[in-house]
């Protein structure tokens, strides 16, 4: 057989909570020859995680296998039985799961995780196991090769725990090397080097891989052709090449597309310059666990921050994990109050706790979260979740209330019919429209927006960030936008505030990035960012660059 | 043991400490409740003015509630749990014999209750929906839905009345052979065992079948190993804690078993010394019965909750 | 939003299962049991109708007749609605109390919260039936009491439980959202908490009542608990334990009374949709 992987019209069922049986893989068949590297690309919900498992052997509970083929170097694991397919796996086919903190497991040292497949297929001694994991440690790029083995997974971190996962698949010296979307759950600035010592090991073991993500940048610096999947059917199979610059289908078209940086044009001055800015933020110091002596939280989360947001216009912080910037907007807001500094509205100093702020200041100012999903009460129609803010803010009630929730709901495109609708009832993009057009309800001043794309698919991610500019003109809003991905602040934002460590790197205007930045901090964070180019990791320098 | 470990035993003893206080308070108040003076009831026909006066002072009746309740524990802390109204006698003797019968009916159905319930919710978890589960999950809840009471008639029934092996009443003192120490355990020992396996298997199962479902367990099955190493050395160590903490959880429904099994089989514990002293109203002795099983009780549940922490892999270095 | 709504099956569209309707006829029956059972009994309850004592099943007497030759089905019919009522107060006193106690302290947080569960830990770890056993010593019985008391003792363990659902729930962004839009304590709890968690709270009540029925029969057959001339199933079993040695019915039917009930309210949960019993999760 030519092709290590083959897969013939693969169908899987899903049984839902509720009894009913969906079609979650309708027919796919592609392959994947020896030495290659094929990715799986798609939003979530398209099955390219459940595809990937099935090159395992293994479904998750409730998925069963109803029709085709998966064929792995001359045998079909459908067929197989189950102790025949645990022969297979950790051998011939090995797993890099997407949360590595999770597969470990917490109550053994990582060395002997590491060595575990050799021990169950008895593929060589212990010692020469223990010497081989070191040696892939080493290949890997991980500090202290010899001695990170001894740890528990809770005492590494993140970026090396991906690592160690890899050097757990490679052990077994498998023919197919399985990724999970490894990189996703890292900062940019991890990903680079978690990405960095797959494509090297792969590359010098010759092994094939399937590469499963989301990301188009990521999966365009490790794969060799890419099949682009949508619902559980393959849209398009291509080489990464002409997928990325040659797409053929329209829905790869609109992924590329999405993908495409668009700068924002800055907002038109204001006219007559007012006084004070709209918000403004004076040396914040904020944290959590109880003030110690000198007055400081235990935990401290902001240190000193400061910045400013002129009427009209939008302030980006930009930040990885731990950096503090959704800290910033809770304590913008009054959720975490400060232990020191201002925050000022119209140069008015708001109190810090949200609870002593009048209802004029909670009116002019709203927050938005990240994950729609949490941020709407599962149990109330889109009308009342709408109809609340008018309430308690405007004293709007009955019909009056009813005609603004549908004014409401067309101004973020959505259907009036949507308003007796339960959340559980929308897509991830309706979701967070809601969640815009609840805010948009109390008629604010200025949006406090964390991480409102971060959980959306790109098309619907830019989507949203259209209709953001579009209520912007519209209703006069200044946005504080938080997020950890430069391209969407560079899409919406005036000026950019970079943060590390609770504390402002600095502040850049928008149309200086990415290569203005000043800061080595910046610098890298800005370089990290994968572009839409299959040379773009290879030709990276980033020297003095090894955190 | 590191000095995080430390901390929070320490900090769970300390709760228990104070837990402690709270309900010998609540004991302590609950008993101040009995309607009627004590005093007249132990006199009886001699309950003259003068002798109720004095009968008071010399108790100590006539002292603020708070007093007393401090010299209460002060007595209990130095081991003197005071004299029973009804029959003159110290209560610590008193309580002696009858606690040391109680555990030993506790220590024989804790040996027999904890190995099966192990077994049986560990390999009920392992092979979830199939048929073996289903009978053993149903027989669980069953059991755990009928009162102690009926398990014991069931058992008398059995045992004692159909098959005729086992006599229904059981006095400990009397049995001075291994052959009539058997005959004597075996119904109240079947019967709470009944009750606590039942508990400690729905506990068991459902902890074991929480750890199953962590993706480190699926991980284990993608390196290829097998159904039994998944769980033997990937889910069991981790479900360790949790299911000590069921064990110790299920043991402290002993304490609400035995009070049940002790009277109906007439089983001469602390339990039934207790029942006995809430017919005779007989205040102190109620007082340190109830102490020593919400010591029991808390030291049970203490003693889960340490061992959780300690083995809680995260915690360790 | 009403509780019967959350149970209505177009609105998550799950499958009516077996187990359950049957678990909710007998459940159905004894509560009609409870409210009419005095008025449907054959006999008299408390009149002694049998020359026999503990005599048999038969045509005259469905279930035999007691210790002192009374019918022993009318009887277990008089017991249901003791059993039944009494359980059913103070299982209701004891979730609103847990209930409202948890949300609020859940919501509040601080030192209400702290000194709240530190109390009612406290409590909860006096094992229930030597509570019962001291405080029958201490106040007497009598149905308020009984109510009372059982209510009490499980009030800790629904606020636990209420607790814990309301601190998830709290934590979500859409109480976060409310929060930051000035909304006051009152607001929170019954507009965005309580309906989020009344399904799990609705599960965990007929649990309690599994034990506050047992609790209330096991102190019935310690003599504690509702007194003669009136019985409940627990004391019905305690006047006739005599009938054990004959293995008759006098002692067998209200045992099988008391499992019928528990099991089939056990069993409804179990198989209660996943989706109402933790949503939690």
């Amino acid at each position: 057989m030519a092709n290590l992987v083959e897969i013939r019209d693969l169908k899987v069922r899903a049984k839902s909570d509720s009894g009913r049986r969906i079609d979650i893989i309708k027919g796919v068949s592609f392959d994947v020859s020896e030495g290659e590297v094929v990715a799986l690309i798609g939003e979530s919900g398209s099955g390219k995680t459940t595809i990937a498992l099935t090159l395992m052997g293994h479904t998750r509970p409730g998925c069963t296998i109803t029709g085709g083929e998966v064929w792995l170097d001359g045998q079909d694991l459908v067929q197989l039985t189950e102790s025949q397919r645990q022969h297979l796996r950790g051998t011939d086919v090995a797993y890099v799961p997407q949360s590595a903190a999770a597969a470990f497991n917490p109550s053994q040292r990582l060395i002997d995780q590491v060595v575990e497949v050799s021990q169950i297929h008895r593929l060589m001694p212990r010692a020469a196991a223990r010497a081989r994991a070191v040696e892939l440690f080493r290949a890997l790029a991980l500090p202290h090769p010899e001695t990170i083995g001894e740890r528990y997974p809770h005492q590494v971190s993140g970026g090396q725990l991906q690592r160690l996962a890899a050097a757990m698949a490679l052990i077994g010296d498998p023919k197919l090397m399985i990724f999970d979307e490894p990189t996703t759950a890292l900062d940019v600035t991890t990903q680079i080097e978690v990405l960095r010592a797959f494509k090297s090991v792969m590359k010098q073991g010759g092994m094939a891989g399937v590469y499963v993500s989301h990301d188009l940048a990521v999966v365009a610096q490790v794969a060799d052709r890419i099949v682009v999947l949508k619902d559980g059917e393959i849209q398009e199979v291509g080489t990464t090449d002409d997928i990325i610059h040659r797409p053929q289908h329209p829905y790869t078209r609109e992924l590329i597309a999405a993908f495409e940086p668009v700068s924002h044009a800055a907002a038109a001055a204001p006219q007559d310059a007012p006084e004070h800015p709209v918000l403004e933020v004076r040396n914040v110091i904020a944290g959590y666990g109880r003030s110690d002596s000198s007055g400081r939280p235990v935990v401290l989360a902001l240190n000193d921050v400061s910045c400013t947001l002129q009427r009209g216009q939008n302030l980006g912080v930009i930040g990885e994990s731990g950096s503090g910037k959704s800290t910033l907007a809770r304590a913008i807001a009054g959720l975490l109050p400060p232990v020191d500094g201002e925050i000022l509205m119209d140069g008015r100093a708001l109190p810090r706790e949200v609870r002593h702020r009048t209802k004029e200041d909670l009116r002019r100012m709203q927050i938005v979260f990240q994950l729609a999903d949490t941020a709407l009460n599962p149990l109330r129609p889109v009308g009342d979740i709408l109809g609340r803010p008018l309430t308690f803010f405007h004293g709007q009630r009955g019909k009056e209330r009813d005609r603004r929730v549908e004014e409401l709901l067309e101004m973020v495109q959505l259907p009036r019919a949507l308003r007796h609708r339960l959340p559980v009832e929308l897509s991830g993009g309706q979701k967070q429209r809601v969640n815009l057009a609840r805010a948009i309800a109390a008629n604010p001043e200025v949006i406090l927006c964390d991480e409102i794309t971060s959980a959306l698919d790109t098309v619907v991610a830019a989507a949203i960030l259209d209709l953001l500019k579009e209520l912007q003109r519209e209703l006069e809003l200044s946005y504080v936008f938080i997020s950890h991905d430069l391209s969407t602040v560079q899409a919406i934002c005036d000026e950019v505030m970079v943060m590390y460590g609770g504390e402002t790197v600095e502040t850049l205007p928008a149309s200086a990035l990415p290569d203005g930045a000043t800061q080595d901090y910046s610098r890298l964070l800005f370089a990290s960012v994968p572009k839409l180019d299959t040379g773009w990791l290879d030709g990276l320098d980033l020297a003095g660059s090894a955190a | 043991m590191n000095t995080q470990i430390l901390t929070l035993v320490l900090g769970r003893l300390g709760v228990a400490f104070i837990t402690l206080l709270i309900v010998s308070f609540v004991v302590f108040g609950a008993t101040e409740m009995l309607p009627g003076d004590i005093v007249e009831i132990l006199l009886g026909q001699a309950a003259t003015p003068e002798a109720i006066a004095g009968l008071r002072s010399a108790m100590h009746l006539d002292d603020p509630s708070l007093v007393r309740y401090g010299r209460w524990i002060l007595g209990l802390l130095q081991g003197d749990l005071g004299t029973s109204y009804a029959n003159d006698l110290p209560i610590a003797e008193m309580i002696g014999d009858r606690l040391s019968n109680t555990l030993r009916l506790a220590a024989v159905t804790s040996a027999v209750a904890v190995p099966l319930a192990l077994v049986l919710g560990i390999t009920t978890a392992m092979f979830r929906g199939s048929i073996y589960d289903r009978i053993v999950t149903t027989g669980v809840v069953s059991v755990i839905s009928v009162p102690e009471f009926m398990i014991a008639t069931l058992a008398v029934l059995v045992f004692a009345v159909w098959l005729d092996w086992l006599p229904a009443l059981s006095f400990a003192n009397e049995a001075t052979s291994w052959g009539e120490m058997f005959r004597v355990f075996a119904m109240p020992v079947i019967t709470l065992c009944g009750v606590i396996t039942a508990q400690m298997i729905r506990m068991t199962r459902a902890a074991v079948i929480d750890t199953l479902k962590m993706p480190y367990v699926e991980m284990a099955l993608l390196k290829g190993a097998s159904r039994w190493r998944m769980v033997m050395r990937h889910a069991l160590p981790n479900a360790l804690g949790p299911i000590v903490n069921a064990i110790a959880l299920s043991l402290s429904y002993l304490l609400g078993g035995v009070i049940i099994v002790e009277t109906i089989f007439n089983y001469p514990g602390i339990a039934k010394l207790m029942v006995d002293a809430v017919a005779t109203r007989d205040l102190p002795l109620i007082q340190s019965c109830a102490m020593v099983f919400c010591i029991g009780y808390l030291t049970l549940i203490t003693l889960a909750d340490i061992l959780a922490i300690v083995a809680n892999p995260r915690l360790r270095k | 939003m009403t509780a019967l709504s959350l149970f209505s099956p177009r609105r998550y569209g799950y499958r009516v299962n077996a187990v359950a309707v049957v678990a909710s006829m007998f459940i159905l029956f004894w509560g009609v049991m409870a409210l009419f059972g005095t008025s449907l009994a054959p006999y008299p309850p408390g009149k002694v109708v049998d020359f026999d004592f503990f005599g048999p099943i038969s045509a005259d007497f469905w279930l035999g007749s007691d210790y002192l030759g009374r019918d022993i089905f009318s009887r277990i019919l008089m017991g249901a609605s003791y059993t039944v009522g009494i359980s059913l107060g103070a299982v209701c006193l004891a979730c609103f109390t847990g209930v409202v106690l948890g949300m609020t302290a859940a919501v509040t947080g601080g030192w209400f919260d702290v000194a709240l569960s530190r109390f009612l830990d406290a409590l909860s770890s006096i094992p229930s039936k030597l509570f019962g056993l001291v405080m029958v010593a201490a106040i007497g019985s009598s149905t308020p009491v009984l109510i009372l008391l059982l209510a009490v003792i499980y009030t800790p363990g629904s606020y636990r439980f209420a607790r814990a659902l309301a601190v998830n729930i709290n934590t979500m962004d859409f109480v976060t959202v409310a929060r930051a839009r000035g909304e006051g304590t009152f607001y929170l709890i019954t507009q965005e908490i309580l309906p989020n968690i009344t399904g799990p709270v609705l599960a965990d009540m007929g649990l309690r009542f599994v034990f506050i029925v047992l609790l209330l029969s096991g102190l019935s057959f310690l003599g504690l608990g509702v007194q003669p001339p009136y019985a409940d199933w627990g004391s019905l079993v305690r006047e006739n334990i005599g009938a054990l040695a004959f293995g008759a019915p006098a002692v067998i039917a209200p045992c099988i009374a008391i499992a019928s009930l528990t099991i089939s309210v056990n069993l409804l949960i179990d198989n209660l949709p996943q989706k109402i019993r933790d949503r939690s999760a």
